[in-house]
């Protein structure tokens, strides 16, 4: 059970950025331990790293030059060429590196795929994939760039380990957890800053799944990942004035998944929602509905939330939320829809 | 010309029969796999493994060893073969190649057989990895004289994937790779000409790319693909002047014949992934002086 962070409880949550955040902690990293390796394919700036010699400068003044160009190997760049972003990565880990790849999900994952069946996942090559600008909270840049197939893409990849941190605090601790994990990972990251949910005490495993809102005798579970944990949360909130009580699952792995938190949460009440910020076919709705027909588990109702064989287009997240279905009166709505349906 | 005793190439040359008649074999045994790209890259791989390259046959993870990627998995049974007569595994399992439970899969997989360095079959992705494995080694790793060697084929050059890793090895100054580019003219449905031409100027991806460029005129004989490895690690005066560099990642084309060592199979794109008969394997052995086999 996740504590939840006070200025989230109280309704002013602190808006933070996911992928800056992660970009921070993936640049410590790198200076702290001797085997972790960043490669960009012209995206530095996804996670705002795009001025590793400004940093370093910075960071190693008063150092010596061999020093600081020890460091600076550890950031590579290969150019808008994201086949060979992988390729190079595979090559780096056999050597004993730990590699991530940074890049829009639209193009890493979307463009190099086989490339990462093949040299990461057959090779089972440790290497972690960064898919940043994942979902429609892309905005303005389209459809093009909004990525909502990267979790169906990844996530029926053997070997593969899918992660999806729902806030910023979640997405800074995921980094020390991917250069612990021994396979190939890939993580997905939205574009926009997303409120803050979580607290620096709260669990994550790879892994693990997390109940992280509980009313007692609740009679919907609401399973949610990445950037839709942030509105589930306050869904519930809605719900439970209306006299609805819910459980809210945060799913940060969505593969492997943890089926005992899910099922037995399943279990407890009577309806399943998952919401997610993809495609429904392939994500992590899709992965829910297998898990639940395979298991003793039969919620009297259940649906999936997501984006429904559709793509994108511009305008800004609340517009694009809105007009998906997405937001949080939307999804409040078509909950409470489904309840008095029959 | 090279420094390598007659003695010496008599020797790889020898060892190349040998995997040559045992890729015959083996594809034949199997009923399938590419005999022609496969027959081609043996005399390289018998001078890379036998006269070149520096491995622990007992441990294939020696920390020390030198490194070959071959990206055109398709050629595998002659990467097998080649291992087997380097004692890296026994000859007695080259005849299960392709068959269920084998370590020698249909197209080569790291994580089934020690010695291997990759998984590759789907064109275009070795020479990435190669190039990941050279950065590592010259910018990442303490101080070594470690080598990456990567083999790829004519065919493959039309995949993007390869451009963008020239150019990534150029840009790092990769002079720890060596590619050795399997230039026999053919590729699965014609005459790399035919395909997609590249218009008398193969390899130029690369030399664009501040590579040195080499040539063994001819890729099937030991003592020219020998010189022009060696040639590879020297730069003459003359050749700095041409803007050479032991600073560049080195490209070596090998001018092969696809199929060679069997006549029927020779130049003939028909033969590029059609498993010769048992009958045919039979004549071809005897043909190449093998006593046990026929
Ligand atoms: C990405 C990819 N596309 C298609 C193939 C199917 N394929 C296997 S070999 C080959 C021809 C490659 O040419 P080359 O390696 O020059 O053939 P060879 O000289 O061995 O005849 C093709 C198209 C493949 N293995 N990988
Ligand atoms: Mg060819």
């Amino acid at each position: 059970m996740y504590k939840l962070d006070n200025n989230f409880i109280k309704g002013h949550p602190r808006t933070e950025s996911l992928r800056y955040k992660f970009g921070d902690a993936l640049f410590d990293e790198i200076l702290n331990q001797d085997n972790v390796v960043v490669i960009f394919a012209d995206l530095s700036s996804a996670i705002g790293l795009n001025d590793i010699p400004g940093r370093l400068g910075h960071n190693d003044l008063g150092k010596s030059v061999r020093h600081t160009t020890r460091e600076f190997n550890r950031f590579i760049e290969v150019g808008v060429a994201e086949q060979n972003l992988v390729g190079v990565a595979s090559g780096l880990a056999h050597m004993g590196q730990i590699p991530f790849t940074v890049s829009y999900a639209a193009f890493s994952p979307g463009r190099n795929w086989e490339q990462i069946r093949t040299s990461i996942c057959l090779n089972n090559q440790p290497v972690k994939i960064v898919g940043s600008h994942a979902g429609l909270n892309v905005g303005p840049d389209g459809a093009s760039h909004q990525m909502l197939e990267d979790i169906a893409l990844m996530q029926v990849l053997p070997n593969m380990v899918v992660l999806s941190p729902g806030d910023a605090i979640e997405a800074k601790k995921m980094v020390k957890l991917m250069i612990n994990d021994p396979r190939p990972n890939y993580i997905r990251l939205p574009r926009a800053s997303l409120p803050t949910f979580s607290t620096p005490n709260d669990p994550l495993e790879i892994g693990k799944a997390y109940l992280v809102r509980q009313d007692d005798n609740a009679m919907v579970t609401i399973i949610s990942t990445g950037s839709m944990t942030g509105n589930a949360l306050l869904v519930s909130g809605q719900l439970f004035k209306q006299g609805i009580a819910c459980e809210v699952i945060h799913v940060p792995t969505i593969k492997p998944l943890d089926k005992e938190t899910i099922l037995s949460s399943c279990g407890r009440t009577k309806i399943t929602i998952t919401i997610e910020e993809h495609q429904v076919n392939g994500g992590l709705g899709s992965s829910i509905a297998s898990l639940i027909l395979s298991s003793d588990v039969r919620p009297t109702k259940f649906k999936m939330i997501g984006v429904n064989d559709q793509f994108g287009q511009s305008g800004t997240m609340d517009e694009l939320w809105r007009h998906y279905g997405l937001d949080v009166d939307s999804i409040t709505n078509s909950i409470r829809h489904l309840l008095t349906s029959n | 010309m090279s420094n390598r005793t007659p003695e010496q190439i008599k020797t790889i040359e020898q060892h190349a029969l040998n995997i040559r008649r045992n890729v015959i074999k083996m594809i034949a045994t199997a009923g399938s796999g590419h005999p022609a790209g496969s027959l081609s890259i043996v005399d390289a791989l018998a001078c890379l493994y036998f006269g070149v390259m520096r491995y622990d046959p007992h441990n294939p993870n020696d920390p020390n060893r030198d490194i070959l990627v071959l990206s055109n998995g398709h050629v595998c049974p002659a990467l097998y073969a080649t291992m087997a007569e380097a004692g890296i595994i026994p000859e007695s399992e080259l005849m299960t190649l392709r068959r269920f439970g084998s370590r020698l899969q249909g197209h080569p997989e790291r994580t089934k057989l020690p010695g291997l360095e990759t998984t590759s079959g789907p064109l275009g992705e070795g020479l990435s990895q190669a190039a990941g494995m050279a950065y590592a080694l010259k910018y990442l790793m303490p101080t070594n004289d470690r080598h990456v060697y990567c083999i790829i084929s004519d065919g493959e050059l039309n995949e993007g994937n390869i451009d963008e890793a020239a150019k990534f090895a150029g840009k790092y100054q990769l002079s720890n790779l060596t590619v050795l580019l399997d230039r026999n003219g053919i590729q699965l449905s014609g005459t790399t000409e035919n395909i997609l031409p590249n218009f008398g100027r193969c390899g130029i991806q690369f030399t664009a790319h501040n590579w040195d460029n080499f040539f063994a005129f001819s890729g099937n004989n030991v003592a020219c693909i020998l010189d022009a490895i060696d040639e590879s690690k020297r730069r003459t005066p003359e050749q700095l002047k041409h803007g050479f560099s032991l600073d560049h990642p080195r490209l070596i084309q090998l001018h092969t014949t696809p199929g060679k060592g069997v006549d029927f199979m020779e130049n003939d794109y028909n033969w590029h992934g059609k498993a010769p008969s048992l009958d045919d394997a039979k004549h071809i052995l005897a043909k190449l002086g093998d006593k046990k086999h026929v």
